[in-house]
């Protein structure tokens, strides 16, 4: 007698398409997968527990580390919420220079999601031209803080030095030449049939949905929900500038990718608009050489490439924090995957790994 | 349109319709809501549910431990109001229980077991509470203020 029965695959966390270390337990049928569980920890520091051992400034390196694709942001978001917790105000061009950081950095970090998700599912091309762009982003990165992807330049009370003077005009000729770059990503990579039917209407995550699993970021603005914190609870100066926020429709793996392809292009807008208001001054606010904030505890949020990063500080007014935690949305945006999975084939767990875009440093933490 | 905090009026109104289970602590953006954790998950479904309230989204969770109790912290949004309020709520440090929101909040599912993971909270009527970060034959709790660092060069099995 025929019997059929579901068999179990692991995949990772050695895999080249989790991104990391991610381990992901695949229950199949044929090749339908019935159930996905995702285990992660593999990357697991403890980075909560050793803040509680650091300064406030000492922490700052560790930051970086969380989402290590989009330092500028967790740097931000660190800084943000000890100043909120001391009420230190921080000098305008800090504030503009802080937000020209961290949009170049949503831009090389969509780039990467851009080039993973091309080589995920086999356009090793893609990919390449992805990376190389990228580069010109981490060049300028160098410029101001000699790093190229932890660079621990955002710091309390403002940023840790001005910009050299040749930062404007490389950054100005690398948002004169973006456009030219994503026309060609999108002759090569939008308008290519084989990636338009492996994204369109695979894995479609709805609003209602998208909501109860609490995506954040790109992920949940695909499904067709306004909601970024630059606009709901703007930040720093971000009030001040002019942008869009791109939505999808559907809330597919197609959408997820168009979001962020359009993300770029307004993140160049609020460069741009960033630049022209560009004020002179000091790029650092009076800070006291040891930090004391007064006892309590404060949440703040901010709009990082991959969701909403928000950071609870418990002070208990010692010179170390009583407690730390960052909310990661990549770790909470994986709450999709089980979800997501069920019923695919097992070819497109790649692309719906690559489209919900986890960092296995911020997973982690 | 920037978020507000959750008003004043609408704060008394909740304390109003669960006597003696809500009570302000804090000021400014530290202002928070204290709840007696035998009413969390009623207060919390009307947060959810009411129309004047609708936290329709769980922000952020995640818990302290002030060694006499645990505080468990959560952030709610509501986007279609466009508030914002902290909830916190306490539970004894002997034998650390709380309900779940998960059935309110199904985005809870990860930061719960991370709760329980790190300081060993466990959450009433959670469907699949395991470690999450820390390896499952881990025995302590690692977010714990009697946790020690093991020392440099020093291994655990």
């Amino acid at each position: 007698m025929v019997k059929t029965q579901t068999y179990t695959l692991n995949m990772g966390p050695q895999h080249p398409s989790t991104h990391g270390v991610l381990q992901v337990v695949l229950e199949l049928d044929g090749e339908r997968v019935v159930k996905a569980v995702p285990h992660m920890g593999y990357l697991h520091r403890g980075i909560e527990k050793l803040a509680e051992s650091r300064t406030y400034t000492q922490f700052i390196p560790y930051t970086d580390r969380l989402d290590y694709v989009s330092s500028m942001g967790n740097n931000l978001g660190y800084c943000q919420t000890v100043e909120k917790l001391m009420g230190i105000s921080v000098p305008e061009r800090a504030e503009y220079l802080r937000v020209i950081m961290t949009e170049l950095n949503r831009i090389a970090s969509h780039l990467l999601f851009m080039s993973s998700l091309a080589i995920d599912l086999g356009a090793t091309t893609g990919m390449m031209y992805g990376f190389r762009d990228r580069e010109y982003v981490l060049d300028l990165f160098n410029m101001v803080c000699g790093a190229r992807l932890t660079y621990n330049y955002i710091r309390i009370g403002g940023v840790i030095e001005d910009i050299p003077p040749e930062f404007l005009p490389a950054t100005e000729k690398f948002l004169a030449d973006f456009p030219a770059m994503l026309t060609e990503y999108h002759n090569l990579l939008t308008g290519n049939e084989i990636l338009y039917h492996r994204l369109k209407n695979t894995a479609v995550i709805d609003a209602k949905q998208a909501f109860e699993i609490g995506l954040t970021g790109p992920c949940l603005r695909a499904s067709g929900i306004d909601y970024d914190i630059r606009k709901i609870e703007p930040y720093g100066v971000y009030d001040r500038f002019d942008f869009n926020v791109p939505l999808g429709q559907n809330g597919d793996n197609w959408d997820r990718y168009m979001v962020r392809m359009d993300e770029m292009v307004e993140s160049a807008k609020i460069i741009t608009q960033a630049i022209a208001q560009l004020p002179d001054g000091p790029v650092m606010a009076k800070v006291p050489k040891i930090l004391k904030p007064p006892a309590g505890d404060v949440y703040h949020r901010i709009e990082n490439p991959r969701g909403e990063l928000g950071y609870y500080i418990v002070s208990d007014g010692t010179t170390k924090p009583y407690r730390t935690h960052v909310r990661r949305p990549s770790f909470i945006n994986l709450q999709a995957l089980g979800e997501v999975c069920k019923g695919i084939l097992i070819a497109d767990v790649v692309a719906v790994l690559a489209t919900l875009d986890p960092l296995m440093g911020e997973v982690d933490c | 349109m920037s978020s507000q905090l959750l008003s004043n009026e609408a704060i008394s109104s909740l304390q109003a319709q669960f006597p003696g289970a809500v009570s302000m602590i804090g000021e400014g953006s530290q202002q928070a809501l204290l709840i007696d954790a035998d009413g969390l998950l009623a207060i919390m479904g009307v947060l959810k549910n009411d129309a004047a309230y609708q936290f329709n989204m769980l922000s952020n969770l995640t818990a302290v431990d002030y060694l006499d109790y645990f505080e468990l912290v959560y952030h709610l949004y509501s986007l279609p109001l466009g508030h914002t309020v902290t909830i916190k709520t306490r539970c004894q440090a002997e034998t650390p229980r709380v309900s779940s929101v998960m059935g309110i909040w199904p985005s809870a599912d990860f930061q719960e077991r991370e709760v329980y993971d790190l300081l060993g909270v466990n959450f009433t009527g959670h469907l699949d509470l395991r470690r999450i970060l820390m390896p499952d034959d881990f025995m302590e709790y690692p977010l714990r203020k009697g946790y020690k660092l093991p020392a440099p060069g020093e291994r655990r099995s």
